[in-house]
């Protein structure tokens, strides 16, 4: 190899695989990964330049949005193409050696660890659902908006009216809420049985989702990929479940993936590292 | 084309894939081994931005019992200060107590003694 003036970033550990990686594949800035082949195991690695990827300018470019969604993005698509493929074991962000040597050497480590949860992941991948619960939108209850003459009712008439409306539509968020994670809580019941395991992770923010409303839930489970029709269309069916409930309004089931078994990696045990 | 390993389409993440889905999964999970560059996805300032894009809201992650950036100092500058808070409450609460203790054996003298003992 003559790239021995750039850092190694590593995406995966895999076992060798036979399927070619899409020719225009390209990784975190911009270079396209090749495999590290070591004791039987594949390293997925890319050249990335020190000027970016040292420790201090790393930590810098961490802290900015738009490089950390560049590169976040560059990471997945490189699992994504792997995760068509085989089953990648995908490293955490920005994993970063000095050269192919230091790789070896964490492959030869971790070998133990990565071997048995490559076993373990083997022909699965990851599903994630997501529930929202859409906000409300009632006029009558925006009290900024200018009121319509013919429609003195949407006034409040009083102090006293006003508290109790308003009561009121504290108790219907309340009920909403619950509802929505009920309907949750039992989803999460059912796609469990049908997943090999699952995992909560914390509610999404709106802001950066882009999604309106609140995130009830967001879970992901792992499925066997020769499952995965099977769990898409249960979670599909639940979706027109939750159409067909009268009452209850504004929830939504998001399927994505399939994914990498990212959120089921699990921990390497210490003596592995 | 219909092998036993034939996954449905994707779904989200084709190439639009929501930001947070991504970044949730690229720097909260997947396997984390110390390389060469030694920079720790946890630290503080970056949790920060994780705990400001990521999480909707800190008391909804409680109630599921998320919360483990709020109670591992090693993890949260704020837990630290919280720890170091603490301390310093309890601290003064000490020393507070003692001087309470102090004033009681002077005004009791009985009293005082007999509680301390």
């Amino acid at each position: 190899m003559t790239a021995m003036t750039g850092l190694r970033y590593v995406y995966a550990i895999c076992r060798p695989f036979e399927a070619a990686l899409q020719s225009q594949l390209t990784g975190v800035a911009g270079a396209p990964p090749g495999l590290l082949r070591h004791h039987g195991l594949v390293a997925v690695v890319s050249t990335v330049p020190e000027r970016d990827f040292a420790e201090e300018p790393l930590r810098a470019h961490l802290e900015d949005l738009d490089w950390l969604t560049d590169t976040a993005r560059a990471h997945q698509g490189v699992i994504d193409a792997l995760t068509t493929v085989t089953t990648p074991l995908p490293l955490r962000l920005a994993t970063v050696f000095r050269d192919d040597s230091g790789v070896r050497v964490m492959m030869e480590t971790g070998e133990a660890g990565f071997r048995r949860t490559l076993d373990r992941l083997d022909g699965r991948v990851e599903w994630g659902v997501k529930v929202h619960l859409d906000p409300v939108r009632e006029p009558e209850t925006v009290e900024d908006e200018p009121t319509d003459a013919a429609s003195p009712e949407s006034r409040p008439t009083s102090g006293r009216d006003y508290l109790r409306r308003r009561r009121q539509r504290v108790r219907s968020d309340e009920d909403r809420w619950r509802q929505a994670e009920e309907f949750a809580s039992r989803l999460h019941t059912a796609l469990s049985g049908h997943a090999e395991e699952a995992r909560l992770h914390a509610p999404q923010n709106s802001t950066l989702s882009g999604v309106p409303g609140q995130n009830v839930l967001n879970a992901a489970y792992l499925v066997p990929r020769a499952e995965s029709e099977e769990f898409v269309e249960l979670v599909d069916r639940t979706k027109d479940d939750v159409l067909g409930v009268p009452g209850v309004s504004g929830i939504r089931v998001e399927l994505t993936g399939p994914w990498a078994a990212y959120s089921f990696t699990g921990e390497l045990s210490g003596e592995e590292r | 084309m219909t092998t036993p390993g034939r996954l449905p389409q994707p779904y989200g993440h084709d190439g639009s894939a929501n930001l947070a889905d991504i970044l949730e999964r690229v720097l909260d999970k997947g396997i984390v081994i110390a390389g060469d560059i030694r920079i720790n996805l946890l630290d503080i300032e970056l949790l920060t931005v994780k705990l400001r894009l990521v999480v909707c809201s800190v008391d909804k992650a409680k109630e599921m019992g998320i919360d483990w950036w709020e109670t591992d100092p090693a993890l949260s500058s704020h837990a630290r200060r919280e720890e170091l808070a603490r301390e310093k409450r309890r601290d003064e609460l000490a020393r507070e107590n003692a001087e309470l203790r102090e004033r009681l054996a002077e005004l009791e003298p009985g009293r005082g003694q007999e509680e301390d003992r």
